[in-house]
């Protein structure tokens, strides 16, 4: 299978402490791979890793055969390659929905005013905000503004695209309209990478489940395997805890 | 005293006072506007990231101190002996001969450009981290996020900071008198040198100081409330006329 991008012997420090410990793994070209995990096990620093929002503090990030942690490789067209759909969404405060969307393909990408409106307009009808273009972010709900990220992202036409915890800071009606737009979008062959809480998802929609603790990646496999007969000890702790409510 | 006299004075000198206030609002709003795009250039060279190593971290640092020296200096001195030395100073030391008004508007600017540059920085680091982070990974660099993205939130949120920073101006623009320029108050001063009244001149000046600055205040807070637009979106203001639940519901009650 087409790697769309390689992590090798990954790590990350905060100060004295390593949150990512030697990660290696790959992203393939169509998959949708979903990084479950504890709180604290490094699953979303791992993501911003990918796209150096954090800095890696060693190790290789391979893309298109290059390794674009190199000084001289140009990171702001490597990001554009990557779709980042954030906890808190994160929209431009001082855009409106369809300005949100085209901002980042006029300034960064160089389309025209036109072209990039039409490219906006279809996402947001595929996320059903289209009836919203002229609303600012403050005057959206949590799930419409989540929705409107996702648009965002897409209208860059990015390679991969990366969730960290899309529906965590939603209210739990509105959690629905948007695995509902990640499923459609996982259907389209999009490859995309997403931590997540929501297991039913993981377990519905991926095609690799990959379970984190502590820095580094326990277990990994297809979402049977891993829901079903998840193989080392803190893998089923951690599906015990998550499927019976937590703690205790 | 007597509102009579006060009448007569003004009547006889309205045009001195106009003049003067004139004077005040056109140094005092040009040096408000150059003083926030210094403060806004200012502000925004302070947040550049710093790289970690090489000679971009050098020359960075370099500026970064010649700047701070800048906001210190003018913040820390009296604009009144900042007068002094720019046009005085500078004339016999080193033979500069500068026209008054544009010495006063530069001493304005400056001045307003240490206060903004502090008050933009506090403005640029109490944006959210998330918007930073959702430019950068979009693909914008430092330069692009702050146009696109980081500065227009900015300046709405100081205006209010730049309103105050104009009344202030308005007032202070008044020390201009040591080094002679005809703005309001050298215009009273010049009226009660020639009346020997002084009440009713500087009465008079004050009542017009008073109405510039809530003038300015006033329109500032029109401006701020456009920009901020209604918190609610009203999706029958557009072309699309797509029913919510509660439109059905409302149109139910009413053909009943």
């Amino acid at each position: 299978m087409e790697k769309v991008i390689e992590v090798r012997h990954l790590s990350k420090w905060f100060g004295s402490n390593e949150v990512l410990k030697d990660i290696d793994f790959s992203v393939n070209k169509g998959e949708v791979a979903c990084i479950i995990g504890s709180s604290g096990s490094g699953k979303s620093t791992l993501l911003r890793c990918i796209n150096l929002l954090e800095k890696p503090t060693s190790g290789e990030i391979i893309y298109n055969g290059e390794n674009i942690l190199d000084d001289e490789h140009n990171i702001y067209t490597y990001r554009t390659k990557l779709g980042m759909v954030f906890q808190q969404f994160n929209l431009f405060n001082n855009h409106n929905v369809l300005s949100n969307c085209t901002v980042g393909q006029i300034k960064v990408l160089k389309r025209n005013k036109e072209e990039a409106e039409k490219i906006a307009l279809q996402y947001l009808e595929n996320v059903g905000m289209a009836q919203y273009i002229n609303a600012m972010p403050k005057q959206l709900s949590g799930g419409q503004k989540q929705r409107v990220a996702i648009a965002r992202a897409l209208s860059m036409e990015p390679d991969v695209m990366l969730f960290d915890e899309p529906t965590s800071a939603l209210d739990p009606e509105t959690v629905g309209e948007v695995l509902k737009v990640m499923k459609d979008l996982a259907k389209s062959g999009l490859t995309m990478l997403v931590v997540t809480h929501e297991m039913g998802f993981a377990r519905e929609v991926s095609d690799r489940v990959i379970f984190m603790d502590k820095g580094v990646i326990a277990e990994e496999g297809k979402p049977e395997e891993i829901f079903n007969n998840p193989k080392e000890k803190r893998t089923k702790e951690f599906l015990y805890r998550i499927l019976n409510g937590n703690d205790d | 005293m007597s509102l009579q006299l006060m009448a007569d004075i003004f009547a006889n000198n309205w045009q001195m006072f106009l003049r003067g206030a004139g004077m005040t609002l056109l140094i005092s709003m040009i040096g408000t506007i150059i003083g926030l795009i210094i403060g806004i250039l200012v502000g925004i060279v302070r947040t550049i990231p710093m790289p970690e190593k090489g000679t971009k971290r050098t020359v960075l640092k370099i500026i970064n101190k010649l700047l701070a020296i800048y906001v210190e200096f003018f913040r820390g001195t009296p604009m009144i002996v900042q007068s002094m030395v720019i046009f005085y100073g500078t004339a016999q030391a080193f033979g500069i001969q500068m026209n008054r008004i544009y010495a006063g508007i530069l001493i304005v600017s400056i001045n307003t450009g240490a206060y903004m540059s502090e008050i933009v920085r506090g403005g640029i680091v109490s944006i959210d981290n998330g918007q930073f982070e959702a430019s950068h990974a979009i693909g914008m660099n430092h330069m692009q996020t702050m146009i696109n993205v980081v500065m227009p939130q900015v300046i709405r949120n100081i205006l209010p900071a730049t309103g105050n920073e104009f009344v202030i101006n308005v007032k202070d623009t008044s020390v201009l008198n040591v080094i002679s320029v005809t703005e309001l108050f050298f215009q009273t001063k010049s009226i009660a040198g020639a009346t020997f009244k002084f009440f009713e001149p500087y009465f008079i000046a004050s009542i017009i100081y008073l109405i510039m600055t809530i003038t300015i205040t006033r329109i500032l807070r029109c401006i701020e409330r456009r920009m901020d637009g209604p918190a609610n979106f009203i999706m029958a203001g557009n072309q699309m006329q797509v029913e919510r639940p509660e439109d059905i519901v409302y149109k139910k009650n009413r053909d009943r």
